[in-house]
């Protein structure tokens, strides 16, 4: 399975809306990637609000994506984090310190849009 | 919903299902959705140690009752190769695989009780429950 990636203006934005398994997740990060390479996105929105659990191989999956989007030059929000798994991360003890994130997709595109005009 | 209900771990999809399936007994039995997001994450790590360290393995479930307690109990078994320090996996950020070493760790926290035995070359068997409150 293959999650969509839809381009606005200098944006991509996702909007994770399948069970995640750890091969949907490992294509997700290669396919954000080429993406980013083919459209000179500046700027990312990954949107969780439909996704019910973060294990650590989630969670190391889409905190390399935001290092990995990071060097090639776009910036990546994450969104929409429930507060249940917002509190298993923590049990976890991944606090994903370095990834910004925002309350929904509107604050996360306000966000990039602050820290690219920066 | 008193019978033990098992998910065999062969392959990568099967980590989902046993999660599924764990997070929909906990709902059955009464759990919150805080408790359930715990109960599904543990449930992942297990399976997911299973699926990598041991090629294969089987998750049960089921009720356990200490009155006036209720609770639900998942126990991983796999015939792998076993851990040799129990100790050293038990500690953040320790990982053979080149993950964040998340996984026991966070089990432990996630849950209300855990239990760990192995037996190198022969195989693993984590044991969790989580009460009701
Ligand atoms: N069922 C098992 N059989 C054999 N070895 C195991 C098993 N479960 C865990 N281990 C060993 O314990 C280590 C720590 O496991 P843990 O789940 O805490 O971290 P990880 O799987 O390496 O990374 P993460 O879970 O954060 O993705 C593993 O790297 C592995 O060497
Ligand atoms: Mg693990």
């Amino acid at each position: 399975m293959r999650i969509p990636i839809l381009k606005l203006h200098n944006y991509l934005l996702i909007s994770i809306q399948i069970e995640l398994d750890d091969q949907t997740a490992i294509q997700f990060q290669e396919d954000l990637l080429h993406k980013i390479h083919e459209t000179g996105a500046t700027g990312v929105v990954i949107d969780l609000t439909s996704v019910d659990v973060i294990d650590s191989f989630i969670a190391k999956v889409l905190g390399d994506v935001v290092s990995m989007s990071n060097l090639m030059g776009a910036k990546v929000v994450l969104t929409g984090i429930q507060p249940a798994v917002a509190m298993t991360l923590i049990d976890l003890g991944i606090h994903l310190k370095d990834v910004p994130t925002a309350l929904n997709l509107e604050q996360g595109l306000i966000k990039l849009r602050q820290t690219l005009e920066e | 919903m008193n019978s033990q209900s098992c998910v065999n771990i062969e392959k990568e999809w099967d980590i989902v299902s046993a999660r599924q399936l764990g997070r929909n007994l906990a709902r059955k039995l009464g759990f919150g959705t805080v408790d359930q997001a715990r109960i599904a994450t543990a449930i992942s790590e297990l399976a997911r140690n299973i699926y990598l360290y041991a090629g294969s393995g089987e998750i049960y479930f089921d009720i356990v009752e200490d009155h006036p307690k209720k609770g639900i109990r998942i126990r991983a078994i796999d015939q792998g190769q076993g851990i040799e320090d129990i100790g050293k996996v038990m500690k953040d950020g320790y990982s053979t695989s080149g993950g964040l070493g998340a996984g026991l760790p966070g089990v432990k926290r996630l849950m209300d009780e855990f239990h760990i035995s192995s037996v190198p070359g022969a195989g693993t068997e984590v044991e969790v429950v989580k009460w009701l409150r």
